[in-house]
């Protein structure tokens, strides 16, 4: 959909932070299939773990979704897609609690005004039937989709139960890599962070070096992740790693308690730390501007 | 003499240039410390563990359940649990510490509670 920019600027506000997504610049983008109103922007939300429950976390457990689907409805310009990085539901033993938590969790989402609605898989969703009950809701786990300019890369690496992305779908990713050149703007999704931020706590892919090995040749990948509810920022050399907020819990940062455990409401500041992403490719830059929101819709 | 709060499941072979043959397998070697370690939803046990630095151990898992994981980051071991087998780990503890070990392939609910200690002195 075509925007005006300034009705975008508007939304994302002077101060977005931007982050820079490549070494190469503006100087080394490939132009060709660019024009000046192919700027866009979609939305990461993530995390939505439908079907937890415990008052003393979330008091609001069954209407936070509700409300961040109504926020992103509000948004002046709407998203060209927008994209739930895993951890859809809240995991369950029981199979047909599980489809019947994918299914209230696909119409509540179906309430967005944005109909390019992308899904992902986390643990929560996939890693007790290896994704077999996603599947027939949301099809495939992992794949990839070109938007103006960008391709997309959609990798599972919570499907396996031992949080790796597998030597099946490493081959794949190889396969779709080969077909772009070393300057194409590459956006990979996926609910675990690819690199060790913090294995301690799970918080890792077991080979997500494998795959960073791959993208590495590539000169402008941004990688947007979920897992670890709450906004997080890393580079692997000149790949860089953002972590989004969560809309169920936030948990602690990296390391920081003894145990990892999820942040009890505060009754003074309902939602803090749970919100959903807006990001902003530019026409003429590799790189992207992240606008972070509450759940209600103020940017923050 | 080793110290350990592993309670009845621990036992440890203690003598020296014993070898113990189970299951067709030399398991034990020179002051080798052998820890039979139960796991399941969502709880290991013994969950704390006591080693000495420098004295080789054995780590034998048995899951009573389904597929966990152990991993170890701070002594950099890790392996899966698979269920219907011992799955065992050798390795020499090379620092002192508390070292905080935690089940690694997601198994429920409970998985992220999944977790224990390793304690090495000298």
């Amino acid at each position: 959909m075509k925007m005006d920019r300034r009705d975008f600027l508007k939304l994302a506000g002077v101060g977005s932070v931007v982050f820079a997504s490549g070494l190469g610049g503006i100087g080394n983008l490939t132009k060709r299939a660019l024009a000046a109103e192919d700027d866009f922007f979609f939305v990461q939300l993530s995390d939505t773990h439908w079907g937890f429950t415990g008052p003393a976390i979330n008091p609001d457990a069954t209407g936070t979704l509700k409300k961040a689907v109504e926020a992103v409805n509000n948004l002046k310009i709407q998203p060209d897609f927008i994209m739930f990085t895993g951890d859809l539901t809240h995991t369950t033993d029981d199979d047909k609690e599980r489809k019947k938590r994918l299914s209230e969790f696909q119409g509540i989402a179906s309430k967005l005004k944005v109909k390019k609605v992308r899904f992902m898989p986390g643990e929560h969703d996939a890693g007790l039937d290896e994704g077999r009950a996603f599947k027939q809701f949301f099809g495939k786990t992992h794949y990839a989709f070109d938007h103006k300019g960008v391709h997309f890369i959609v990798l599972d690496n919570v499907s396996d139960p031992t949080s790796s992305i597998g030597d099946a779908q490493l081959e794949w990713l190889k396969a779709d890599l080969k077909k772009q050149k070393k300057d194409s703007r590459i956006v990979v999704f996926t609910h675990r962070p690819l690199f060790d931020l913090y294995p301690d706590w799970d918080w890792h892919t077991r080979d997500g070096a494998k795959a960073t090995d791959m993208l590495m040749p590539y000169a402008n990948v941004t990688v947007f992740y979920g897992h670890i509810h709450q906004e997080h920022h890393h580079n692997t050399a000149h790949i860089v790693h953002h972590a989004a907020k969560g809309l169920q819990y936030p948990l602690p940062a990296p390391g920081s308690v003894p145990v990892k455990k999820p942040v009890p409401w505060d009754a003074n500041q309902p939602y803090k730390g749970l919100g959903f992403r807006s990001v902003e490719a530019k026409v003429k830059e590799t790189r992207y501007a992240i606008s972070e929101f509450s759940v209600r819709g103020e940017k923050l | 003499m080793k110290s350990m709060k592993s309670g009845p499941l621990v036992c440890g072979a203690m003598a020296a240039f014993i070898l113990i043959s189970i299951g067709g397998y030399l398991i034990a070697a020179e002051n080798e410390q052998v820890i039979q370690i139960t796991a399941k939803r969502f709880e290991y046990s013994p969950k704390e563990i006591t080693l000495k630095k420098g004295v080789p151990v054995v780590l034998e898992f048995t899951s009573l359940d389904r597929l966990h994981g152990f991993n170890c980051p701070g002594l950099g071991i890790r392996m899966d649990i698979r269920p219907g087998k011992v799955n065992r780990l050798r390795f020499v503890p090379n620092k002192v510490g508390t070292f905080p070990f935690h089940c690694d392939n997601f198994c429920g609910s409970g998985h992220e509670g999944m977790t224990g200690t390793i304690t090495v002195t000298e």
